[in-house]
């Protein structure tokens, strides 16, 4: 019943690198161009969602010998939808300027295709703590992306860096990264500038995969990796 | 090298440049068709930009070498670091000029007197990212020098609207001009909206007044000349005669350039012919703006534009229709990137319906 330390890191590096949601995926787009216009959108989204998934998921596996397989699909999106509409509430009391800035992407977290990805590829074939455990690590995958899509988007198109941190926690100042007088590159804030901060993270993942594979064939066979030079 | 007159004069000038492909003894016919190369076309393109530059300078003022300068040390070294990245041979693709007419029109499309960060980022984000994330020379969808435009102008709208007076009607003075491009803090006002930008916010603002017609307009503010802007008529001429003799030199066909005039012209005229008080002549609008600089250098790059016949005078007068409609109507004071942009986009499409028949095949339709 309970989970393995090596099958728990299995699922962690799936999600964070692996499988990761936005870079591999290349799923839940939407939020991904709308909300990373800064840091801490981009982070406090993805908060929600890896909330999202991780209880959508331990449900969903908690229940998936009584669910019919025929209807699967709308039950699981019932079970998600009735989560998302908890966290939407509980950030609409607790945090409610973020809640305003965010805006239609809370509710709209059960539309996103990650959620349902893993409900009905992981969680409907899995015991509950690995599907909680994959719903979290696939939500920390989204996370670190979007935190640094969002900051780089940020620094580029506005020079800062944790603006609007004062929704979260009151008082905090956003840092002034750039010099005050930077005009700001417009283009990056607009969703374009997402697209391109997106393409060039995944070639710098994709490269690093490269160099790793490239590494390990050489390690494995040095001879062969030698003649190849 | 001796003057042979079977050889035309400029072709012989490429020679002297392009030494590595003069062969040693060059004396008596018969004459081969020597090959056509990347970097003579180039070369080309950039001597025919140099009567235009040449008058640019002349009525401007040298903020435009200035910009020249910064824009193809840019684009060079630009180009050789992502040469480097990408495992590419180094001197083949820096001594084809590619880089150096795409820094060029980006430096003849940007507002002369800019801060000099905005045409090195204008120029590393046309190499880099328009260029070579796609492949390289022959690779890329879009006109590596609008998209570069287009970044600028949608980020930074305000500078990319300063343009300079004439030296003669109170422009910058050429120190002036040096300081405004690296210390743009130290100069306060110099610079104005273009001809077509103004006569747009004018018209804008003349909303019930009837003493604002175009007329008026053109008639009362010194940036308006003879046929467009204060001074720019006579750079636009020089681009076309640089542009009529890329044509004579064979380098563009004339489908590009005539069919963009034709349809920037013939929408232009459209719109005059029913209002003439707030429409401008269709003159004005082929003067004015980018239009000539357009037809001839920029929507004429083979990589991006269309390749059949009939696919290129679609191609054009698309971008020229879509360009007035932007320019007159749109919020950025000239629409030839943008319209070069989306026509970009469409090039696949016109040119998979315009195939030339196979010689001997009747018609498509008959066929199938």
């Amino acid at each position: 019943m309970w989970i393995t330390r090596d099958e728990f890191r299995d699922i962690a590096t799936k999600g964070i690198w692996k499988q990761n949601t936005s870079l591999v995926q290349i799923l839940g787009l939407c939020p991904l161009l709308a909300v990373t216009t800064n840091l801490v959108n981009g982070v406090m989204l993805s908060l929600a969602t890896l909330l999202v998934m991780a209880l959508s998921n331990f449900a969903v596996s908690s229940l998936r010998h009584f669910i019919p397989y025929e209807i699967r699909i709308p039950v699981f999106i019932l079970i998600a939808a009735a989560l998302v509409t908890v966290v939407d509430l509980l950030m609409n009391a607790y945090l409610h300027g973020l809640y305003v800035v965010l805006g239609i992407f809370i509710p709209l977290i059960i539309t996103n295709c990650i959620v349902l990805a893993r409900i009905e590829a992981f969680a409907a074939k899995n015991p509950p703590v690995q599907a909680a455990s994959d719903g979290a690590m696939m939500g920390v995958g989204m996370l670190w992306t979007l935190a640094l899509i969002g900051a780089l988007r940020e620094i580029l198109g506005s020079g800062t860096l944790f603006s609007g941190i004062d929704l979260v926690i009151p008082g905090a100042q956003p840092l002034q990264l750039l010099p005050a007088d930077y005009p700001g590159l417009l283009l990056a804030i607009l969703p374009p500038g997402a697209f391109i901060v997106l393409g060039c993270i995944i070639a710098v993942k994709n490269w690093i995969d490269a160099r790793q594979a490239e590494r390990a064939l050489k390690q494995a066979n040095p001879l062969i990796a030698g003649g190849c030079q | 090298m001796p003057a042979n007159p079977a050889i035309p004069l400029t072709d012989q000038l490429c020679d002297v440049i392009v030494s590595s492909e003069t062969p040693n003894t060059l004396t008596q016919s018969p004459y081969l068709v020597q090959p056509v190369s990347v970097t003579r076309i180039m070369l080309k393109v950039l001597l025919a930009l140099l009567p235009g530059i040449a008058i640019y300078t002349w009525l401007f003022g040298p903020g435009i070498l200035v910009q020249l300068l910064l824009a193809t040390t840019t684009a060079v070294i630009a180009e050789a670091v992502f040469l480097r990245l990408r495992n590419r041979p180094l001197q083949p693709a820096l001594s084809d000029l590619s880089a150096v007419v795409t820094a060029w029109l980006i430096a003849l499309s940007f507002p002369p007197l800019g801060p000099w960060w905005l045409i090195v980022l204008g120029s590393a984000f046309a190499i880099i990212v328009a260029k070579h994330l796609y492949g390289g020379l022959g690779q890329n969808p879009f006109n590596p020098a609008m998209v570069a435009y287009a970044l600028c102008i949608v980020s930074f709208p305000a500078i990319m609207s300063q343009w300079p007076h004439p030296l003669s009607a109170g422009g910058l003075s050429p120190t002036d001009q040096i300081t405004a491009i690296f210390l743009p803090e130290r100069i306060d006002a110099w610079a104005g909206a273009t001809p077509l930008d103004h006569l747009k916010t004018t018209l804008r603002l003349a909303t019930g007044n009837d003493n604002l017609t175009v007329q008026n307009i053109l008639r009362d503010h010194t940036i308006y000349g003879v046929g467009g802007g204060n001074g720019w008529e006579w750079v636009t001429l020089a681009w076309l005669i640089g542009g009529l003799w890329l044509v004579q030199q064979k380098v563009i066909t004339w489908h590009i350039p005539m069919a963009l005039i034709a349809g920037m012209g013939s929408i232009a005229l459209g719109f005059w012919i029913v209002d003439p008080l707030h429409y401008a002549n269709p003159l004005f609008h082929i003067l004015g703006g980018a239009t000539l600089l357009g037809a001839f250098f920029i929507a004429t790059d083979p990589v991006s534009g269309a390749t059949t016949p009939r696919g290129k005078l679609i191609f054009a007068a698309a971008i020229g229709v879509l360009a007035y409609l932007i320019r007159v109507f749109g919020a950025f004071p000239d629409g030839i990137a943008f319209a070069v942009l989306i026509l970009n986009m469409c090039v696949p499409l016109i040119d998979m319906y315009t195939q030339p028949p196979i010689f001997g095949e009747k018609s498509r339709g008959s066929n199938a």
